[in-house]
């Protein structure tokens, strides 16, 4: 009881600061809309009313920022009106982007993992390879993404590799690092019983390592999975935008297409969102089963 | 051949050194093992660019990249100065001061604080640089538009990491701030703002990569011709890769520097708190 009391004291602030976002975002709308109305008026040599630029505002084919309706007309429109599989359908592209970046999270989360095993376990290889994985992170490596795409187009791979690769390294950093802080968690306590057990250290890694580092595990999966999909998104741009959501935004972009600007975005927000959202779903299950959860 | 039995030759000499250097203690081998790693790997690189040949075009040596970084110091001056300077920091600073604005809003109503916290966290895992195209559209190619960008991007986290901090003050310090017939400010200045300065600094170190993330890709969307990622995206277009990778060695010495920037200022500024402490733990 308490605990649905306590969800739904969060859901009042929630929607309440939801609904000032959409009003400020019509406010803006017609602000900065206002000028191209009034502009288009002054050349046809029309008398504009205000009331005139309120409603031109909300309906321009290009404005500067589509009022909330419009993008929400227009996401309808690719993704509900039409065949998932035309290249006009948002549902492509976003499912386009969505494989590269789920081939790129699988990859560099696995390949991240086993290199965290592997740093836990040999010295040499934590001092020597550790500095540099928590050295990347503060390095933009999102910079490397068009010359992946450029060098791979040019030896023939295109598609979805180049994308999953940039997807990968990604993702591959943050997991080294949460993965080594997860496997090095359990209690000092813990390990010494482990040690008077007279456990091998595979025998500790699978019965008291593995199981400590989950926690940890789903907190840097969530990281990896919201990076590799900025890591396909912008795997998209440099090849001339083909398609995928990140082609959406640059196509957009060089057309002024607004309001499809806005929609890719959206879209590429909902993406991100049910990807970290069923990490958390995952999470809250296999804690719960696993006796973990808080 | 030689090169490529070179390579390997380095590889187990670099590998066994550091096994020899790994069972001794001390803070010099802490230091020397990854360096003595990352130089085994430029040389290896060197050597298996060099002994198969690999055209420039698709990974230039070490000795190349070298000879354009220092060739093109001009340009890659020019383009730092438009990327980090004008683009990331401004950026860098103005979403951070938002961001703290916002947390003392917040923490003035719970209410806006319940709902704000949320929708900060979920914004946090949103593909933001996305925003860029709109951010180009609205501020021109200029420098403005990837201020813009970094802004957005820095904000989300930052409010997350100050909201956090200023919750972290410890119960009981709170009750005796209270005895102290403390006003809000007083117990805010004096015990709340230094208990949320851990959380301040790692939401700050977080921020400067978040900021030439945006700063580079806003510039993918379009830019004046200069700029870390303008050059990075038009030389990859021309192939000229050597330039390519000389621009990734100054972001990435950008990066690294303003992080440890930042650290350096955590270190002055907190070295009352115990995750400064050098050599504690571990």
């Amino acid at each position: 009881m308490v605990m649905a009391e306590s969800r739904l004291a969060g859901v009042a602030p929630v929607s309440v600061i939801i609904l000032a976002i959409l009003a400020l975002w019509y406010i803006a709308a017609i602000f900065l809309n206002a000028a191209w109305s009034r502009d288009q008026a002054a050349r046809a040599g029309l008398e504009i009313t205000p009331r005139d630029i309120l409603l031109d505002t909300m309906t321009q084919q290009r404005p500067r920022l589509p009022a909330p309706h419009q993008v929400a007309k227009e996401v309808w429109k690719t993704t509900a009106l039409q065949n998932p599989r035309s290249k006009r359908s948002l549902v492509h592209h976003g499912w386009i982007t969505l494989q590269a970046a789920l081939a790129g999270f699988v990859i560099g989360a696995a390949a991240g993992a086993l290199l965290a095993i592997a740093i836990v376990h040999a010295r040499s290889v934590d001092m020597s390879v550790m500095p540099w994985a928590v050295a990347s992170q503060a390095v933009p490596i999102l910079a490397l993404a068009p010359m992946i795409i450029v060098v791979l187009s040019s030896i023939g791979i295109t598609g979805l590799l180049p994308k999953a690769l940039i997807s990968a390294y990604l993702s591959f950093f943050p997991m080294v690092v949460g993965m080594v802080v997860g496997f090095r968690s359990p209690d000092p306590i813990q390990s010494d019983l482990m040690k008077t057990y007279h456990a091998t250290r595979w025998q500790i890694f699978g019965k008291l390592r593995l199981p400590v580092s989950v926690p940890h595990a789903f907190a840097s999966l969530k990281i990896a999975a919201a990076a590799a999909i900025v890591g396909a998104i912008v795997g998209e741009l440099p090849t001339g935008a083909v398609a995928g959501l990140g082609a959406r935004l640059l196509t957009g972009s060089y057309y002024g297409q607004t309001v499809q600007i806005w929609s890719a975005l959206f879209a590429a927000a909902v993406l991100a969102a049910l990807v970290v959202g069923l990490l958390g779903l995952i999470q809250a299950v296999v804690l719960r089963q696993m006796g973990m959860a808080r | 051949m030689t090169l490529l039995a070179a390579a390997a030759v380095v590889w187990a000499a670099s590998w066994g050194l550091n096994l020899y250097l790994c069972a001794r203690p001390g803070l010099a081998v802490r230091i020397a093992v990854p360096i003595i790693f990352g130089a085994a790997l430029l040389a290896i690189w060197e050597c298996v660019v060099r002994g198969l040949e690999v055209p420039s075009v698709i990974l230039p040596a070490p000795s190349a990249i070298a000879r354009a970084f220092l060739s093109s110091l001009d340009i890659l001056g020019i383009d730092f100065t438009q990327t980090f300077i004008k683009g990331a920091l401004p950026g860098y600073v103005i979403g951070c001061a938002l961001a703290l604005l916002f947390t003392l809003a917040a923490d003035l109503s719970p209410f806006l604080r319940r709902g704000l916290l949320p929708i900060g966290n979920f914004a946090a895992a949103l593909p933001i640089v996305g925003t860029a195209p709109i951010f180009v559209m609205w501020f021109g190619f200029g420098w403005q538009s990837k201020a813009a960008v970094v802004v957005a991007m820095v904000f989300f986290p930052m409010l997350t990491s100050l909201v956090q901090g200023l919750a972290a003050a410890d119960r009981l310090h709170r009750d005796l701030m209270h005895t102290y017939h403390a006003t809000y400010l007083q117990s805010l200045w004096k015990l709340r703002i230094p208990a949320a300065m851990p959380f301040a600094f790692s939401g700050l170190k977080v921020c400067t990569t978040l900021a030439l993330i945006g700063a580079i890709v806003a510039e993918f969307f379009g830019s004046p011709i200069k700029g870390m990622g303008f050059r990075i995206s038009t030389e990859a277009g021309r192939l000229a890769m050597d330039i390519v990778w000389a621009e990734i060695v100054v972001a990435a010495a950008a990066g690294a520097g303003f992080f440890g920037l930042v650290s350096l200022l955590a270190r002055w500024t907190l070295f009352w708190h115990p995750s400064q402490r050098v050599g504690f733990g571990r």
